[in-house]
């Protein structure tokens, strides 16, 4: 099992267990029960849970409507869905019934338990709310089921729920929720919270329609670029173009002649063009005639980046594990093998470009933003506005996609500054060029690898050191300890693999001009890559078939075996392919779910990759929407192959290079291949779902060229030139 | 490329809007007359979310100026639904749980309407044609061709009960 530290952004020290963060929440008294008592204390002894915590999620209405209240932002993931099957479950209401709202930044009801405050990411929503959310519903039926026995005078054994309603078995006798919400909220808490046997699910593990799919089949569904607000002005905006230059000067007269242009805005390292309309923005955005002062990274290169990586990798680095010794299994082993393996800085480029809108008064601050930290977002705006949080709104909206890119909060904290300066709201958009120039992108990794192989070609040792930027060590600094975090290693740290002598280090090197962050997969999205690129290659030394080779070292991890069997058997391992094509194979266990892929490619003579199909099998545990696990999986895997075959920022001049998705390009219709996801029954608790599929993609796809070529890519994307026929 | 007042007829509403003749129609939909189904992708007709039908059409309307549209009747996504097309559309993308983030899918279920209008029966490689100028970042492909040939099937079988 991965270890996945409670609370993983803080620091062990300060580190809470879910179990405590639900105690916490108690000890701070008083809360809101089925939307009727505001600030009653709690009585008797401490119970699991608190009446705040399941008020912050369920409130019930004397007319019976019940409102889920949901903790993690919807961003394509289907997790409003998913949330709202874990409390409706154990509350007894068929989802039909439910509401759901966007939660208010609030970091004590609303942190994510695994970490540490509210946030949507890394795939943690269903696990970390599998336990305190379906706890929180069953919570509340008991307190309704017990407050209708009080009404009928009966045993509460002999009522159920049902439908959102209390049934009493021997009369018949029926009360619905709302008649009971006001009795109910006067209530202790139980002390002891059942919950329901896995065969006893009426919703979990069933495929569910999603909540949030009708409006955004109609046009009414509103992300942050569509909030309106009356009076309000747009924006857009031109930063520096080279990361940590200035503004020097602007000649704004052009752009204040344009129509509809009614103000220009200079802030220290951007400027705005503030109009009636974004077409009145832009027009005014393009004729301004800006001088930047350009800084230190003037004239920084792609090369100049991996020349210092490729030197700080040459140095010892904290060492993230070591087992048995790994000089001495070197020394002593029959064939060696040594490798450098690379990754690309990447876009994250959502369909909907960074945006924010804000009105800044005196008083008050107010967001209108799509966001996967909510009060990050209201803190930003704190600062910068100076007025304290609980003076800043956060309206939160859907996400035009995530991926890792709305957990930072730079285009807040501009749009912010900006809208200081504005009188009025004024809802900022970025252009598609300004999103991908100044993205926070995921790192560029140079990592060196050791193995030794016995007489037999197993393994004997393995030597990996990871060089690269640390995303924890900005984003969430406490976590990041003894120079090293569990991001940048996670895929790395753990791999399935039976390897007696192994060591893993980290060189942390943060590039100079070009800021980092999370991408989808995270950690893993390189990791992946490199340790089942290397293992295929160990594979190939030892002349073993890659899915046998990787079996004889997984006894001990059985469920990673079970994946890596099924995929196997289900893309027809072993039958034969056509010339120049071929299968490539990977296994993971990362994000709580054991995942394993193969890619079938074919190889034009010019070099052109076509990947014909994937098979996934996955084991994520107890499924909770298995129609959103397919869903997200295929997701997953075209993310991935998006950046496999195309992913790839560069840097030129202090600049990036790519501006659009003509030179930074996405897979369309016609590129994907078919996707056979195969999820495997499972009692375990839920693993994550939003992200595996994509770290396991890439070398599931490098591997399958390696088939087809014979052509080992030790580098992404996919370089064509190297896969010419000769 | 002065300020003028465009009169333009969307969903079967006319609209008049002053601005310049070169600004792009989806700037007008979406910040003038507050239709903001219709999404901003790129801004230069490489990703498809800002599609629009213009006389039945799709058309790109981030580059499309509100002066070449004249006197043609435009369909948004807020309307596509009144067409037994569009309708079909929408209700496959329902059945077959299309949508993730949701953010292309206005400009997704408008060049699919485009094309089951002028093609009953599609074929993969007509779907092609048809959508690969659409991009989705969330990677709803795989369901996004399915939903073409549901919504096809369900379309001739309404034709056939007459």
């Amino acid at each position: 099992m991965p270890r996945v530290p409670a609370n993983r952004f803080k620091a062990e020290s300060d580190g809470v267990s879910r179990r405590t963060f639900l105690a916490a929440s108690l000890a701070a008294g008083g809360g809101l029960l089925l939307s009727m008592k505001l600030s009653l204390p709690a009585r008797g002894a401490a119970p699991a849970i608190s009446r705040e915590v399941i008020g912050a999620f369920i409130r019930i209405d004397r007319d019976g409507r019940v409102h889920l209240t949901m903790p993690y932002i919807e961003m394509g993931q289907g997790t409003y869905t998913s949330i709202s099957m874990l409390i409706a479950e154990e509350l007894e209401v068929d989802l039909d019934q439910v509401q759901y709202e966007h939660a208010p930044p609030n970091d004590k009801f609303y942190a994510n338990p695994l970490l540490g405050f509210q946030a949507t990411g890394g795939s943690t929503a269903v696990r970390a709310s599998w336990e305190p959310l379906r706890k929180a519903g069953a919570a509340a039926r008991m307190m309704l089921v017990a407050a209708a026995a009080e009404e009928w005078k009966v045993d509460p054994r002999s009522c159920r729920a049902e439908k959102g309603e209390v049934i009493h078995g021997e009369s018949g006798r029926r009360l619905s929720y709302g008649a009971l919400a006001e009795k109910a909220a006067a209530l202790p808490v139980p002390s002891e919270i059942p919950l329901k046997e896995r065969k006893n699910f009426r919703l979990i593990g069933k495929p569910v329609k999603r909540l949030d799919t009708p409006a955004k089949v109609d046009g009414t569904a509103l992300f942050g670029i569509d909030a309106k607000v009356p009076g309000m002005k747009i924006a857009t905006v031109a930063a520096c173009p080279v990361f940590g230059g200035k503004l020097k000067s602007v000649d704004d007269g052009r752009a204040m002649a344009v129509n509809g242009v009614s103000q220009v805005v200079h802030l220290e390292d951007a400027v705005a063009v503030v109009a009636q309309h974004m077409g009145a923005a832009k027009k005014g955005l393009a004729a301004l005639d800006i001088q930047w002062d350009e800084g230190s990274h003037a004239t920084l290169t792609t090369a100049d980046i991996v020349g210092q990586l490729e030197a700080a990798s040459q140095k010892r680095g904290a060492v993230a594990r070591n087992t048995g010794n790994v000089e001495e299994a070197l020394a002593d082993a029959k064939t060696k093998l040594e490798a450098i393996y690379q990754l690309p800085f990447l876009a994250h480029t959502t369909m909907e470009p960074m945006n924010c809108t804000v009105h800044v008064r005196k008083d008050g601050c107010e967001i209108w933003v799509g966001t996967q930290v909510m009060t990050r977002a209201q803190s930003t705006a704190a600062s910068i506005t100076g007025l304290p949080p609980e003076r800043v709104t956060v309206h939160n909206h859907l996400l035009g996609g995530g991926f890792g890119r709305r957990l930072e909060v730079d285009f807040i904290a501009q749009a912010v500054k900006i809208a200081k300066q504005v009188e009025g709201p004024v809802k900022v958009i970025w252009t598609r060029e300004e999103d991908i120039q100044h993205d926070m992108y995921r790192p560029y990794f140079f990592d060196r690898l050791t193995a030794g192989l016995d007489a037999q070609g197993l393994p004997v040792a393995w030597h990996h050191r990871i060089c690269g930027s640390s995303v924890i060590a900005r984003w969430a600094p406490p976590a990041f300890k003894d120079d090293l975090d569990f991001d940048t290693i996670e895929g790395a740290v753990e791999p399935p693999y039976a390897f007696p002598n192994m060591r893993l280090e980290y060189v942390r090197h943060e590039p100079p001009g070009i800021p980092t962050a999370f991408w989808r997969s995270v950690g893993p999205s390189h990791n992946i890559f490199v340790v089942e690129s290397f293992i295929d290659e160990l594979a190939a030394a030892a002349k073993k078939d890659p899915v046998e080779y990787r079996l004889a070292l997984l006894d001990k991890a059985p469920r990673a075996k079970a994946v890596l069997q099924l995929a196997a058997e289900k893309a027809g391992w072993g039958q034969s392919l056509p010339n120049a094509s071929g299968r490539g194979v990977s296994v993971q266990n990362v994000f709580g779910t054991f995942m394993a892929q193969v890619a079938e490619v074919n190889v034009s003579k010019q070099g052109e990759v076509h990947v014909e199909r994937v098979v996934c099998a996955v084991d994520c545990g107890i499924t909770v929407n298995p129609d959103t696990i397919q869903a997200q999986i295929q997701s997953a895997i075209i993310y991935g192959l998006s950046a496999a075959l195309h992913g790839e920022i560069t840097v030129k001049n202090g600049r990036v290079e790519q501006s659009n998705f003509d030179n930074y390009r996405a897979l369309h219709i016609n590129e994907v291949p078919a996707i056979d996801v195969h999820i495997v029954d499972s009692d375990e608790a839920p693993g994550g779902i939003g992200e595996p599929g994509t770290s396991a993609l890439f070398p599931a796809v490098t591997n399958a060229i390696f088939a087809a070529t014979g052509v080992r890519l030790r580098k992404l994307p996919v370089n064509q030139a190297l896969l010419k026929a000769e | 490329m002065s300020a003028m007042a465009f009169t333009i007829k969307v969903n079967g509403v006319s609209h008049s809007v002053d601005v310049d003749s070169d600004t792009p129609l989806l700037w007008v939909l979406r910040d003038v007359l507050g239709m903001t189904g219709t999404k901003f992708g790129c801004g230069r007709a490489l990703c498809g979310a800002c599609t629009v039908h213009l006389d039945g059409n799709p058309v790109r309307s981030c580059v499309m100026p509100i002066e070449s549209v004249g006197e043609a009747p435009i369909t948004t996504i807020e309307a596509i639904g009144e067409s037994p097309v569009g309708r079909s559309v929408q209700s496959a993308w329902l059945d077959l749980e299309v949508v993730q983030c949701g953010y292309c899918q206005p400009g997704q279920i408008m060049s699919a309407t485009a094309l089951l209008s002028a093609n009953a029966n599609p074929n993969d490689e007509d779907i092609n044609n048809a959508m690969s100028g659409n991009i989705c970042r969330c990677g709803t492909y795989l369901r996004i061709r399915e939903a073409i040939k549901v919504a096809a099937k369900s379309l001739s079988s309404d034709i056939e009960k007459g």
